[in-house]
């Protein structure tokens, strides 16, 4: 019991799972709460003031950078051994085997995209809000309050090249979820053939809510749907 | 129908292994996969070359013994078959076919398309088996099984321990196998008494023979000649951990 989780195949993927199952919780509060945002700048302020540097949210930061980290690097432990166990020689011809879909051949790749797209976030966000209240400071880089951050939403969105990539962040994300979504359940042994079409269509509708609910709030201060009060 | 072939031809396990193309003509529509590989071996044997090596026992697709990774699909196009069931006229008049050995690092390659696959045996010896008494027909008559349950038994039962899962996945995971025998034993009263340490034992078995982790892609039930389900991999992963949260 002591350390299946970390020497058994099966064990890696509870840990996978559970680290995963995690951050879909994470993104789905973090969706709800950006869309504050585009209902109520003031309220979405409000939020941005709860969640400063208090010890609640700096302990709930290390929580989830935590679960980050875990679900990085089990999946890289076991993108290492699954490269080992193909083999050294590789077929020289392959094709695509029918019903699997893309993203499941390309969780790492798509994770990768993840990861890239979130650190650009904690520049553009966190660097500018959680940290710059540790720091003691008063006014982050772009001379906002680190407290104000429905301006900083406009400021980074002010910028085409952000939405894009922001964006492009959202797409790789949704693959990712469509297929670790379902998978989550299927690795705690939670699946069977009378629930795969559901937890198929779970993890569709999971993915898509939480690409919408992100992308909403992007596209509305982009396109000046909404207007924070100076 | 005419083919150009092109085929990995490997001396030994210790030699370096290259394509080499070879032409079969004139064959009938109707010709096995492995028997149009005979043909070339005939044609091969008349010129003094050395033929192709590639494994084949029953050739009714019952046996788990051929194998053949052809033009990127194990056991070739066409799905719930297995290479000796695949027939030429699969194939297009005067196609190219690239025949490759089943590659995975716990499946070495021995000669030419024939691979060692007793890892699956090592995998079955560790667990997959029921050591309690079960008594004799009468007794087996005696036990309730339910319908469902005998079918699911049956399904998984249905695997011949082609490696055409491991083949076929692209972390070289034997999960489809290993699920099989345990989740075929599971359903059934006289191999449910011994599921926690045939699961446990299997999946240790599994991991120590260099098999790689299921990332749930569902590649190895499609290519599955007996089209097991990753339903039984479902299974696997419960029995393990129920096992492994009593220890």
């Amino acid at each position: 019991m002591s350390c299946f989780l970390t020497n058994s195949s099966l064990g890696k993927k509870v840990v996978m799972s559970v680290s995963g199952a995690f951050l879909v919780l994470f993104i789905l509060f973090h969706m709800s709460m950006n869309i504050t945002a585009i209902i109520s700048p003031e309220g979405y302020n409000m939020i941005c003031e709860f969640l400063g540097a208090n010890w609640y949210a700096l302990a709930g930061t290390l929580v989830l950078a935590l679960g980050v980290l875990v679900h990085i690097i089990y999946a890289l432990i076991l993108t290492i051994n699954n490269y080992k166990a193909r083999g050294n020689q590789r077929y020289a011809v392959t094709a695509k085997e029918p019903g699997v879909s893309w993203a499941s051949k390309n969780m790492l790749v798509l994770g990768f995209i993840v990861v890239v797209g979130m650190g650009l976030h904690l520049y553009n966000f966190w660097a500018k809000m959680q940290l710059v209240e540790l720091l003691g400071q008063h006014t982050n880089a772009l001379g906002l309050s680190p407290k104000d951050g429905a301006s900083l939403i406009q400021a980074t969105f002010s910028c085409w090249g952000y939405v894009v990539v922001y964006l492009l962040w959202f797409v790789a994300l949704w693959f990712h979820l469509t297929h670790g979504v379902w998978s989550m359940f299927q690795s705690m042994g939670w699946a069977n053939n009378t629930w795969y079409p559901r937890l198929k269509c779970l993890a569709n509708i999971v993915a898509t809510v939480i690409f919408l609910g992100f992308a909403v709030v992007v596209l509305c201060y982009a396109l000046g749907f909404v207007t924070v009060a100076a | 129908m005419n083919f150009t072939l092109k085929i990995w031809r490997q001396k030994d396990a210790k030699s370096k292994g290259e394509f080499k193309t070879y032409k079969v003509e004139n064959i009938s529509a109707d010709t096995s996969f492995l028997e149009m590989l005979d043909i070339l071996n005939n044609d091969l044997i008349h010129k003094n070359e050395e033929p192709v090596a590639f494994d084949h026992d029953c050739r009714e697709g019952i046996c788990g013994m051929c194998s053949l990774h052809i033009d990127g699909l194990a056991h070739g196009p066409g799905q719930a078959a297995t290479t000796c069931q695949i027939y030429m006229r699969k194939f297009k008049d005067g196609a190219t076919i690239t025949i490759e050995p089943w590659r995975s690092a716990a499946f070495p390659v021995i000669k030419d398309l024939v691979v060692d696959r007793s890892a699956y045996d090592k995998i079955l010896q560790a667990g997959g088996y029921t050591s309690v008494r079960t008594g004799s027909v009468p007794d087996a008559h005696c036990m309730p099984v339910s319908q469902a349950d005998a079918e699911e038994s049956m399904d998984a039962a249905a695997c011949i321990g082609c490696g055409a899962c491991a083949a076929t996945c692209k972390n070289g995971s034997a999960m489809l196998f290993v699920a099989a025998r345990v989740s075929s034993l599971a359903k059934l009263p006289q191999g449910r008494v011994e599921g926690a340490r045939r699961a446990k034992a299997m999946v240790a078995k599994m991991d120590a023979l260099g098999f790689g982790n299921c990332t749930n892609t569902g590649a190895c039930q499609s290519e599955c000649p007996k089209s097991i389900s990753i339903a039984h991999i479902a299974r696997l992963n419960r029995e393990f951990l129920a096992a492994k949260l009593e220890d």
